[in-house]
């Protein structure tokens, strides 16, 4: 077999770079990380002609290779190390014909590092639409490369890329300009230098912080040194770099591609003036956030009330069909219940991310930045923080590295620490199944008021949010610049394929991800639960049967209470009463205490450990719903999920910092521990307030 | 006093003709923010900030401030 060829994918943001992966490489695609980094990185393999395999890395879109940030960083790094294992042995620069000038700059760039570089020219479909053709001959001999026009919308040009790559051997690895030329003096002393080294690679190390593996460090080490000019000059050679690669870019145009206006119909104006309208705009993007509330909570709910019953029943079928014992009571009691409280979300979290996916694919979500830039600026934040706080609704994780883009670490920092407190997916399960418990159904205005009251959780969510950026801002003493760039790309209908491919990306790391750890605290619960130590939980059936023997009770009730005795007295009992006298003012027992506890873990662990408690010691088929409504709190005797102990619980989950892994991603992206331990402290004793307040008030 | 891409109104044009680099960012420049390029205000967000540009082709939005300090030459006149 012969050997298989790196590919990487290079392009501007927002040309269907991520759409080209996709059609190269469909299903057969992996999201990780980047060593030490949280920058993601994508992979997948694609089967050429002649039985050719390429590994393909879709690389984090960049502008140019003088990078702003980490995910640029990935770019220059993978491209100046020959010994990386994914070093590509191709770069497939992929542009957008509407976009072309701007695209080639990058191009250029990649020309210059030699190596064998093919040029995707994507969105071919909007040629006609916009009065554009070119001359690929031309376009070919000018830019020293080979072309590939396509389209991934209308599926053309796939397979004549996927030619071109395989014959890399035909590429021409010439640079197109000789970009030296601004400053000959300085190049020739560098060329003088390090005559063995590249040019280009050097130019890039003097002005980049690049990290370089170990064996490329020492040969590169001492260019970095090679500091002849002070960095305001090199800086301004960085300018007149840029100039002369758009002056070439340019002439090449000219001839290699032309416009005709009077053929061009503008959509993105009409659209445009709609959706950043000071009043339509504002209107339509609330009517769009009302529009996914709605969504993931009653359109959802079928599928959901399906999966709870299917799962219900399964425990109960294999309590039967099993010979009774450890193994059985840990796979009904604990595994499968555990197992479910993960699957139960899978409607909505596909649902969100759906949403989400289509809100950035179609262009609309640079629209939102626009608009609420100068509103969020009047808190300390930026319009990009706009981004974070929505996807924020998914998970303060991926949320807390969008905000890399933007420019001013003020408001970065801002944006980073007040994240948390919009509503991620993973509050969603505990939000949805108390709701369903303590708010009466119902309609107003067609709504269900179920789902005003999620919708009014999210306002609350980004209203702190909002509030505590305002604060931080008029407290935090930090100097930074504020730039802010953000480009506005075409409308573009979402593409079926790329939006699927997202929302199964995202729904299956939840799935393994998160699953994996309730998983394991289901049954680490189910073990604490089922086992105690000393005479009350041994004896538990003498213990119980002596003290109730006057009151003749019937075996069915006999039962109950000795397995609730036992439960009382197991590890988990011990723990969770000893913690008890701190909750109990705010309306919890301590089953709901254990189940905040292990939700530090991830807070959807919540139901599932609610799930795993009540369903030890009752074998009647139960759905999670159901227990919990039974259940009967110990002290004042009645339902223990009241409305008041409900929007306690609510209001607490709402504001408490619950999550170790976005701690964790805090301390990586502000590079301290004070900040996440910060928002720990700060949040949590908050929620704890604020949750106080609601029950002593409610009940 | 010459004019900066700050003082343009909507839908009117402007021919770039200096860019004070220390107060630019660089990747602005990489959009297409160079002399001699063409630009037009595409749109005002709401509070009149920031700007929705059409500079050489590219749309991209900025802040009125970082605006402020490109120079242009209005090439509409009302």
């Amino acid at each position: 077999m012969s050997k298989q060829i790196n590919v990487a994918l290079i392009g501007n943001p927002n040309t269907g770079k991520t759409s080209v992966f996709n059609a190269l490489t469909g299903l057969n695609q992996k999201v990780g990380n980047y060593p030490g980094i949280t920058v993601e990185k994508k992979e997948g393999i694609c089967k050429l002609p002649r039985g050719v395999k390429a590994h393909i890395i879709d690389l984090p879109g960049t502008y140019s290779l003088n990078a702003s940030s980490l995910d640029e960083n990935v770019v220059i790094e993978l491209l100046l190390n020959k010994n990386d294992k994914d070093f590509p042995d191709i770069a497939v620069v992929v542009s957008d014909v509407e976009n072309l000038k701007r695209n080639l700059l990058l191009f250029t760039q990649i020309k210059d590092l030699e190596i064998p570089t093919l040029l995707v020219i994507n969105m071919a479909d909007r040629m006609s639409y916009k009065g554009i053709s070119l001359d690929i001959d031309y376009l070919e001999e000018h830019l020293q490369t080979k072309i590939a026009l396509i389209s991934t919308r209308k599926n053309e040009g796939i397979n004549n890329l996927k030619n071109l790559i395989a014959n890399l051997k035909d590429l021409p690895i010439k640079p197109c300009l000789n970009a030296s030329e601004i400053d000959q003096d300085y190049f020739d002393n560098l060329r003088k230098a390090f005559p063995n080294q590249l040019l280009y690679k050097l130019w890039l190390v003097i002005t980049q912080d690049v990290n370089f593996g170990k064996t490329d460090r020492n040969e590169i080490g001492a260019v970095a040194n090679f500091k002849t000019k002070s960095k305001a000059d090199l800086k301004r050679l960085q300018q007149k770099e840029t100039i002369k690669r758009y002056q070439f870019i340019n002439n090449v145009l000219k001839k290699g591609q032309t416009i005709d206006i009077s053929q061009a119909k503008d959509l993105r104006t009409k659209l445009d003036r709609i959706l950043t309208h000071k009043v339509w705009g504002y209107t339509i993007f609330f009517v769009i956030l009302l529009t996914i509330f709605q969504a993931i909570y009653d359109w959802s709910s079928i599928p959901m009330d399906f999966i709870d019953t299917v799962f219900a029943s399964l425990s109960e079928w294999t309590k039967n069909m099993l010979p009774s014992g450890a193994f059985t009571n840990l796979l009904a009691e604990g595994i499968i219940p555990g197992l479910g409280g993960i699957v139960i979300f899978i409607p909505q979290i596909a649902f969100l991310f759906l949403f989400i996916a289509v809100l950035e694919e179609s262009g609309y979500m640079s629209r939102v930045v626009f608009l609420m830039d100068r509103v969020m600026r009047r808190f300390g934040l930026s319009g990009k923080s706009v981004v974070p706080l929505i996807s924020g609704t998914a998970c303060a994780i991926p949320a807390i590295m969008a905000t890399r883009n933007i420019e001013s670490w003020k408001e970065r920092l801002i944006t980073i620490l007040v994240t948390p407190f919009t509503t991620c997916s993973a509050r969603l399960p505990v939000y949805l199944i108390i709701i369903s418990l303590v708010i009466p159904e119902g309609r107003f205005l067609g709504l269900s008021y179920q789902a005003l009251t999620l919708m009014l959780l999210y306002l609350i969510g980004f209203g702190t949010a909002v509030i505590s950026a305002y604060i931080l801002n008029k407290i935090l003493k930090i100097k930074s610049k504020t730039f802010f760039v953000i480009e506005m790309p075409n409308y573009k209908l979402p593409m079926f394929k790329n939006v699927a491919l997202t929302v199964i990306e995202k729904t299956k790391s939840f799935v393994f991800g998160a699953g994996k750890i309730i998983l394991a605290i289901s049954i680490v619960l189910w073990f604490l639960a089922s086992y105690g130590p000393g005479e009350q939980f041994n004896n538990a059936e003498t213990i119980v049967k002596a003290e109730y023997a006057p009151q003749n009770l019937n075996e069915e009730d006999l039962k109950q209470k000795i397995a609730s005795h036992k439960l009382e007295h197991s590890f988990i009992g011990i723990t969770g009463r000893a913690i008890e006298p701190a909750i109990r003012p705010l309306g919890y027992d301590w089953k709901i205490g254990i189940a905040i506890v292990s939700s530090f873990a991830a807070r959807e662990v919540f139901v599932g450990t609610l799930a795993t408690i009540y369903s030890v010691g009752s074998d009647d088929e139960a759905t999670i719903k159901n227990r919990m409504a039974a259940e009967v709190n110990p002290i004042l005797g009645g339902p223990l999920f009241t409305f008041a102990s409900g929007i306690s619980l609510l209001l607490f989950y709402a504001f408490a910092m619950q999550c170790m892994s976005t701690l964790a991603i805090v301390k990586r992206e502000t590079n301290s521990w004070k900040w996440p331990v910060l928002q720990l402290v700060i949040m949590t004793a908050f929620a704890y307030i604020v949750a106080l307040i609601a029950f002593q008030f409610l009940k | 006093m010459q004019d900066t891409l700050a003082h343009l109104k909507r839908g009117e044009k402007g021919i770039i003709t200096d860019v004070s680099s220390i107060h630019i960012p660089l990747k602005l420049l990489e959009m297409g923010c160079l002399p001699g390029n063409a630009v037009q205000l595409v749109q005002l967000a709401p509070f009149q900030d920031p700007m929705y540009l059409n500079i050489n082709g590219t749309h991209l939005a900025i802040r009125k401030e970082t605006a402020s300090h490109i120079l242009i030459e209005k090439t509409t006149h009302e």
